[in-house]
């Protein structure tokens, strides 16, 4: 690094410094994020990364809203993969109240949040793909995203902000043959999986922009709290379904990919094989699903009344009302928890704080991409501005859930 | 597809860390250790600020813990009679186990010694606290704004700011300008 | 069905065409669009879609988008707007050279959404005027079709300076 060098940097046709301004709303950083970076020639000698553009408030929000409507606001922090979220959240919630979802509900909420990461995943890597100029990779996977959300939209009736859990288990029953229509997916998301890697893994521009660049050490990773992909990606084998299973992880069978060196390369490829690691626990969880059976906890305190009971029998509508008027809403024991769950980035960790009202004191969400875009400073330094692009691109920083 | 490796060669024992931690940490600390509990099957222990740098280097370099995962702060205006609290989730990923920290802080001296000698992740956290806090961290390098800009005043995140209540715009053109009006009836605020 | 002037002239194989200048030029840009897709939060998600081959706006004539403002003619506001964000769409819009149009696409854009607090715009047209609302959180890429034809509409009648 020339700044550190401490004599004079020889004279050169780029030898001035320079400061380059990239952001908040750049072509090749697909979340707003602004960088300030200081060069020399071509080289970045120093780097001040702005955040904060798409603060939108969430636990203002959620602290003065019941805690059956936080859904709406848990859904728009990480966008790509909202279902995890709400897992996450709601489940936070039920250690609260001490509330049992029953075992279908759990199957399917973890059949959704799987199928929620091959989304994130292949959003990630179309994202990062045509900012490297590969814009058929990114066309593919795209693709492939929309036949998921054509299901998703069957099952909860929204492609991106599902709000698809409740409050001791689900919103919605699955329909008749979303069994059937999954697995149809099934084909054309292991071509598309099949059709990138021979597209990317392989290819010689690809590798040549991301090999060796942006890794970190281990105890660099582990200082900055890396999780998830880009910690797996650097030999740190942390994945929270396997360190602490939650919901049924531990009745499937799976694997973590786990890579050594953490560069741009390796996140990719974690990546990938996660997505078809998913796809299995989708396949099992499935075949385990058991075919009738409730989604939701069989509990008037907890779960809203299904609407036709709502509107054909007064105990419903009474139940209704009961859940959404001021005073007799559901309000969790007071107390403090901590629950996390695997996101698409890593720990999505939800700390609640209950003082036994019908509104949260405290919505915490600890962003799993929040260390990994703090260590962005230090993996752009020393590397050239066209490294930028793919290590911006590996991080896969989502603005909902890093400025919450 | 190749490069990978992919069989699980970790153990699934998490949990959250045993009582037996916390009897070390009351033995090396002994009086600034203001409460423990488990609830929820999570472990939380309460201290006092004077021990946090020193504690905190304790577990890190110790007993293992190795990931500072979250470091937030509650704001207690009216619940409590020390109105802050600062928490901290610690993780072992060589044990497997987690540890929750908590620290009150009185309002007047809403101050803490920082982390970021510790972790590289403490400076982001510990910026976002005081954004939306207004919880000062001593020595921490570059303690500005995190989320929000120069120009807002107060600490949102803080039980009594108001959720609605805007600030003027900023940038060229709307200096000292009209507020973000709300659609609806904004008496409330 | 009203025709259009090209395939009136079609139709009565003649060759010439007899219509006001100001019409086609509506007619050119409204099948020329170059969007600046102004991305920040969820509704970016449906953006990609929309844009892709599922959808694919090209069908429109609104395929290429143009990350420079000095290239493009219509800005399309794609998600949520925050006070610390606002300077920076009034100004690339600033930059944006006439005749130029500005999409709201998504309820943050329209009027907050559902973020009524301290941090968000509430609304972007307090900023900058809006040409076409596309509601809906996010809207389904078939709603920004629809929107988009309804751009190209108005595109085609309204007033353009030669």
């Amino acid at each position: 690094m020339s700044e550190q060098s401490g004599g004079t940097p020889p004279i050169t046709a780029h030898s001035t410094e320079m400061t380059l301004n990239m952001g908040p709303s750049h072509p090749t950083t697909h979340g707003i994020v602004r960088l300030k970076v200081r060069t020399q020639g071509e080289e970045i000698t120093d780097c001040d990364i702005e955040i904060g553009y798409l603060h939108r408030g969430f636990e203002k929000m959620c602290e003065n809203h019941p805690w059956n409507q936080c859904v709406v606001y848990v859904d728009r922090l990480n966008y790509v993969s909202p279902i995890i979220n709400d897992v996450g959240y709601h489940m936070a919630v039920e250690k609260l109240l001490g509330l049992e979802v029953p075992v279908r509900g759990q199957w399917l909420r973890m059949l959704t949040s799987e199928l929620m990461r091959i989304c994130d995943h292949q959003t990630c890597i179309a994202a990062s793909c045509m900012e490297l100029g590969a814009f058929t990779a990114f066309l593919y996977l795209i693709k492939g995203r929309d036949l998921i959300w054509e299901v998703l939209e069957k099952i909860c009736g929204a492609r991106v902000t599902t709000s698809y859990t409740r409050i001791g288990g689900l919103a919605y029953e699955p329909y008749p043959g979303m069994k059937e229509e999954i697995l149809e997916l099934f084909t054309d998301l292991r071509d598309i999986n099949r059709e990138i890697d021979l597209l990317m893994s392989d290819n010689r521009i690809f590798i040549d922009r991301t090999r060796g660049v942006g890794a970190l050490d281990r105890a660099t990773c582990l200082s900055y709290g890396f999780t998830g992909p880009v910690a797996r990606a650097a030999g740190i084998e942390f994945d929270v379904r396997v360190q602490h299973p939650y919901l049924l992880y531990n009745q499937v069978d799976f694997d973590i990919p786990v890579c050594s060196s953490g560069d741009c390369y390796d996140r990719y490829l974690v990546r990938l094989h996660e997505m078809e690691q998913s796809l299995r626990i989708v396949e099992q969880s499935l075949a385990k699903l058991p075919t009738d059976g409730p989604v939701s906890a069989p509990d008037a305190r907890y779960t809203a009344p299904p609407k036709e009971q709502v509107y054909t029998r007064i105990e419903g509508l009474m139940n209704h009302f009961k859940h959404h008027m001021w005073d007799h809403m559901l309000a969790p024991p007071p107390g403090a928890v901590y629950h996390a769950v695997e996101g698409g980035n890593g720990e999505l960790g939800f700390y609640l704080v209950s003082t036994g009202g019908e509104q949260p004191w405290k919505v915490r969400c600890r962003p799993p991409c929040f260390g990994i875009t703090q260590a962005l400073k230090e993996m752009i330094i020393g590397r050239s501005i066209a490294d930028v692009v793919p290590i911006f691109g590996s991080i896969n920083m989502i603005g909902g859930e890093l400025d919450r | 597809m190749s490069g990978t490796r992919t069989e699980r060669t970790f153990q699934a024992t998490g949990s959250w860390a045993g009582p037996e931690l916390v009897e070390r940490i009351c033995e090396r600390f002994e009086s600034a250790v203001l409460g423990q509990s488990e609830a929820f099957g999570e472990r939380e222990v309460t201290v006092r600020r004077e021990i946090w740098p020193t504690l905190a280097r304790w577990l890190k370099e110790d007993e293992g813990f190795e990931y500072l995962l979250d470091l937030t702060a509650v704001d207690y205006l009216g619940l409590r009679p020390v109105r802050f609290e600062v928490v901290a989730h610690f993780y072992s990923l060589s044990g497997n186990r987690r540890l929750r920290v908590c620290v009150p802080l009185q309002e007047e001296r809403a101050e803490l010694p920082t982390l970021t000698g510790l972790w590289k992740a403490a400076d982001w956290y510990e910026r976002e606290i005081w954004d939306l806090y207004g919880i000062r961290f001593a020595g921490h390098p570059d303690l500005r704004r995190l989320l929000l800009y120069d120009e807002f005043k107060g600490h949102p995140l803080r039980k009594d700011y108001k959720m609605k209540a805007r600030q003027p715009l900023i940038g060229p053109g709307t200096m000292g300008g009209a507020a973000s009006q709300s659609r609806e009836d904004e008496a409330d605020v | 069905m009203e025709l259009s002037p090209v395939q009136r002239s079609l139709e009565l194989a003649e060759p010439f065409v007899t219509t006001k200048l100001d019409k086609v030029l509506g007619w050119g840009r409204k099948y020329s669009i170059f969007n600046y897709p102004f991305v920040t939060a969820c509704c970016g998600m449906e953006y990609m879609s929309a844009a892709c081959s599922r959808y694919d706006m090209d069908r429109f004539g609104a395929g290429l988008p143009r990350f420079s403002p000095r290239q493009s003619d219509v800005l399309l506001v794609v998600g949520t707007i925050t006070h610390k964000m606002a300077p920076v769409l009034k100004q690339v819009y600033d930059q944006m050279c006439e005749p130029k149009w500005v999409v709201a696409f998504g309820a943050c854009t329209i009027s907050g959404g559902p973020y009524n607090n301290y941090a968000v715009l509430q609304g972007i047209d307090q900023i900058i005027p809006v040409d076409i609302y596309i509601p809906g959180c996010p809207p389904h890429a078939e709603v920004v079709m629809d929107g988009l034809i309804k751009l190209q509409a108005k595109i085609q009648h309204q007033k353009h300076e030669v």
